[in-house]
């Protein structure tokens, strides 16, 4: 195809865009939106799957049969979106195998919260409360970007979510309502979590390098900025609901802005764990690769049944 | 790397009435492996009274560059809807 051609293609797929059309697989599309969405697809897909590993640790030590059978629900919802994830990603012409080592070795990267160990049971209310609370403030958006089969996934993702940090916030209630102890847990909680909670809706805009083009495509509807705002000014009024602190000490409402400031985040912490020095970035990834490791037989031995079984059926045939 | 798990479509019957739609695919070795892992992965919230797997490479789709001659040639025949007859206001039940 000549420069030209590519011009003309790229405009009239900017104009479909534009119009709030749909891009679906089979159809032209610029390699820069192919490879972008092949980056963030399976980086959203890959949070989901590296997201069950920090709550899996609590299931076996939930504290009722109630919370247990919730906390499974939600891990295997998760399981669920990272799989709706991957198969949207596919279309775009990279194989699973190549996802999954690209996650392996490091080469592609997982949301960075996941890097922050759960060291008490009210991590799991802070997880589902903060973290799902952030993370549907990014997802709500996407349910209406330019790619169909993103799209798609997210309806799903979002119709399902809604219980996760309903579930994590009962949770936290629960232990503000109990005892001292209890109640000391949950402010610990929401002191580790809330940082990175911030952090996780990425970059300044300052600092964002892929905002501009992101927009464009719908791939983005609002800057990190934004959407951080956004859960700041909706996340205050449930901490007070349940009378625990935001660790910040320059927290207050701005009447002029009608919305809250906040103090400076430590982006260079930020940085650190995206880079792999987090305090759980060797062990997710070791975890990971394990279970493929360590499944591999599984995988071996269901391809040899199903084989075996595709050619006895063939001789039945020839008998016949 | 190993070699890849075949892909295979996912299409799921709501309630009896209802037409199955495709809702998503997944990775499986054999048949009976799709039908399990579907169940599990699409139908965790009663999403579903039936499920039909396919093997994607039985799927053969049209391409976007045949969409022209595919589905053009009906855009001008708009003697095939009923907003194309004139008649009278006082007509009813037509």
């Amino acid at each position: 195809m000549s420069e030209a051609e590519i011009k003309s293609l790229e405009a009239q797929f900017d104009a479909k865009i534009a119009r709030d059309e749909k891009i679906e697989p089979k159809d032209w599309m610029p390699e820069k939106y192919r490879k972008t969405h092949i980056r963030q697809i399976s980086q959203h897909a890959h949070s989901e799957i590296v997201g069950m590993l920090p709550e899996g640790n609590w299931i076996t030590r939930a504290p009722s049969f109630r919370r247990k059978v919730a906390l499974l629900a939600k891990v295997q919802d998760e399981a669920g979106h990272g799989l709706y994830l991957y198969s949207a990603c596919e279309t775009l012409g990279i194989t699973r195998e190549q996802m999954y080592e690209d996650l392996h070795s490091g080469k592609a990267k997982y949301s960075s919260i996941f890097n922050y160990p759960t060291m008490t049971w009210a991590d799991m209310g802070a997880i589902g409360w903060l973290v799902d609370g952030a993370a549907i403030i990014n997802q709500v958006p996407l349910c209406s970007t330019s790619f169909g089969p993103y799209a798609r996934a997210m309806v799903r993702v979002c119709k399902e979510e809604s219980f996760h940090q309903r579930q994590g916030y009962e949770i936290m209630l629960s232990l503000c309502n109990g005892t001292e102890e209890q109640k000391e847990m949950a402010q610990d909680a929401l002191n580790r979590w809330w940082w990175p909670s911030l952090m996780m809706l990425g970059p300044t805009d300052a600092a964002s390098t892929h905002t501009e083009q992101s927009m464009k495509w719908k791939l983005k509807r609002k800057t990190n900025d934004e959407l951080r705002q956004q859960f700041i000014d909706q996340t205050v009024p449930q901490a007070e609901l349940l009378g625990l602190t935001i660790p910040d000490a320059d927290l207050k409402w701005n009447d002029g802005k009608g919305s809250y400031d906040f103090g400076e985040i430590n982006w260079d912490e930020f940085w650190q764990v995206v880079k792999g020095h987090g305090p759980m970035n060797k062990k997710r990834l070791d975890d990971r690769r394990n279970a493929w490791e360590n499944g591999a037989w599984v995988r071996e031995a269901a391809s040899a049944y199903a084989a075996k079984q595709k050619d006895r059926k063939k001789e039945i045939a020839k008998a016949v | 790397m190993s070699q890849e798990t075949p892909l295979w479509e996912v299409f799921i019957r709501s309630k009896n009435g209802l037409e199955h739609r495709h809702c998503g695919s997944l990775h499986a070795e054999d048949a009976e492996m799709a039908m399990n892992n579907a169940r599990d992965v699409y139908t965790r919230r009663n999403e579903g009274v039936s499920i039909w797997v396919v093997e994607s490479t039985n799927i053969t789709a049209s391409s976007p560059e045949s969409s022209g001659e595919l589905f053009e040639p009906a855009t001008d025949k708009v003697y095939r809807h009923p907003t194309f007859y004139e008649l009278p206001d006082e007509l009813k039940h037509m």
